[in-house]
């Protein structure tokens, strides 16, 4: 339906861009970036006509990662993809993609309070949905809340 | 048509003051802030401050199993309960491969559009109420409690329906709620005709809406927007249709849309989707198979381990959850996308340069449930 977005350039990694079944998984196309993917990603999306659907994060906490997850879906023929990017959990830093949809601007914003990732170049990340001094990050797996 | 688009400030005075609405704000249904700064009569931003009312649902998720999660989802878009728990029962099915019954299905899809049309009518009352007209949130009321009534006798609940299980619904319906369905089918449609004829057709609406906080389609694609106000401005956009989940593909209607992108468009949305829920209902009630309610479900649902997700059409729009699993019986991570948030994130660019209260109409027309939003 839409050229891959990131078949090009990442042969390192074994398969990239996985085909789902959607009566399974709820998706149809899963891609595997690198953190200094996901803007480009955005970019290839946003000119295939997709919409942005959510931006969220998973805290793989026993490989010390994040995962970032940015879910699509096509307003015209109901495609659905998510581009997953895993940062290390002690610099978890990556760029923001609110430039390519503006849409992004909150829910990076909320991924922000939630998990602590740092949207590199993002506007705004005060707090969202959170209190505006709060400075933990609840959906850590190592939040206690106190 | 542009010619009464949104009238921008003449001049900038260059002289702007913080006007704050909300949090208690009867017009923000809810506790929702927004942080306008005004140029006169003149919005130059509008900045929402969400969070008010913030519950961490997807924490809660984190820390019960599945079954004991269920009734949250319920709880976050009072108005579209069953819209909601569809979704996690059915990211739960589609993980562990649950089977459903077909009379479940159609149980599904009968409650939900009755939901969908108690939703819509709340909306049309407060929106009319926002607007200045105090008339029909009565009328709307007084149709909805039929509704909430038929659902109260096959759920138990008035609003926050649990009626969905894992593997089916928990309760069949009995010969009581099928009449009354058909009977409220009966009654409303007329009630329909007279909405139209009293307040669709009314020339003081259609002042206030037609022209009034345009959204086109690009914007909605921006922010991800759905439900009535991306059908609004023209796209086709419905998960039931594009993304088909239990017997949506059996029965027959037509998905309501309008091309304006203006609030009247998606007001006009909304009260078609009003009609084509009945023409649902119907068809359902008609084809609607004997047999069990509810199919073989483990006691302790465990999911396989990987990455789930499930969307449905709830009254705002595209919710979807996203439940990751590894393998034990609580979740790893539940993510709820809501559909009124994504819709709410795009008011500061669509209000720039608008008065006050024709931004209040764009606000009201967004149909925005505040729990929604702060999850």
């Amino acid at each position: 339906m839409v050229s891959d977005p990131a078949t090009q350039g990442h042969e390192e990694s074994p398969s990239p861009v996985r085909i789902l079944d959607h009566a399974k998984r709820g998706c149809h196309l899963e891609v595997v970036l690198g953190p200094e993917q996901v803007v480009a990603a955005a970019g290839v999306m946003d000119e295939n006509g997709f919409a942005l659907d959510a931006v969220t994060g998973v805290d793989w906490i026993a490989e010390s990662q994040l995962e970032v997850i940015y879910d699509y879906f096509h307003p015209l023929n109901g495609m659905r993809v998510a581009a997953r990017a895993r940062i290390p959990r002690e610099t978890p830093e990556i760029p923001t993609i609110s430039n390519v949809f503006a849409g992004a601007n909150w829910h990076e914003r909320e991924t922000h309070d939630f998990f602590g990732i740092r949207f590199l170049g993002h506007p705004d990340l005060t707090p969202l949905l959170l209190p505006e001094d709060a400075t933990y990050h609840p959906l850590r797996k190592d939040f206690s809340g106190e | 048509m542009n010619e009464l688009n949104v009238i921008s400030a003449p001049e900038h005075s260059g002289e702007t003051f913080i006007l704050n609405l909300g949090p208690q704000h009867p017009a923000t249904h809810g506790v929702l802030r927004v942080k306008l700064t005004m140029d006169g009569e003149y919005i130059t931003r509008a900045e929402p401050v969400p969070g008010y009312i913030h519950r961490m649902h997807e924490k809660m998720g984190e820390n019960r199993n599945y079954a004991q999660f269920l009734p949250n989802t319920s709880r976050i878009d009072y108005l579209s309960a069953m819209h909601y728990t569809h979704a996690f029962v059915g990211v739960v099915e589609r993980a562990s491969g649950i089977e459903v019954p077909p009379r479940a299905e159609y149980l599904r899809v009968i409650t939900s559009e009755l939901n969908r049309i108690s939703s819509h009518l709340v909306w049309f009352g407060a929106f009319l109420l926002d607007l200045g007209g105090f008339t029909p949130l009565l009328y709307a009321f007084d149709d909805r409690e039929k509704i909430l009534d038929l659902l109260e006798g096959i759920t138990g609940s008035r609003l926050t329906y649990c009626y969905y299980r894992f593997g089916g619904v928990c309760n069949d319906v009995d010969d009581a709620f099928i009449r009354g369905t058909r009977e409220f089918v009966a009654l409303m449609r007329p009630r329909l005709s007279l909405y139209r004829e009293l307040v669709t057709d009314n020339i003081i609406l259609r002042k206030r809406l037609e022209n009034i906080g345009p959204i086109p389609a690009e914007m909605c694609r921006k922010y991800g927007a759905t439900g009535p106000v991306i059908r609004g401005a023209g796209i086709r956009y419905d998960v039931r249709r594009l993304e088909p989940y239990s017997v949506y593909p059996e029965l027959d209607f037509e998905v309501a849309v309008q091309f304006e992108g203006d609030c009247m468009a998606r007001y006009l949305v909304r009260m078609e989707e009003m009609g084509q829920s009945l023409r649902i209902i119907e068809q359902a009630l008609d084809r609607l198979p004997d047999g069990p309610v509810l199919g073989k479900a483990p006691k302790t649902v465990k999911l396989p381990p990987g990455d789930y997700s499930y969307a449905v059409e709830a009254s705002r729009g595209r919710f979807a959850v996203r439940v990751v699993s590894d393998g034990k019986d609580v979740p790893y991570r539940v993510k709820l996308r809501a559909p009124s948030f994504s819709n709410l994130s795009l008011f500061e660019e669509a209000s720039q340069g608008m008065m006050l209260p024709d931004a209040l109409a764009v606000m009201g027309s967004l149909d925005l449930v505040i729990p929604d939003i702060d999850r």
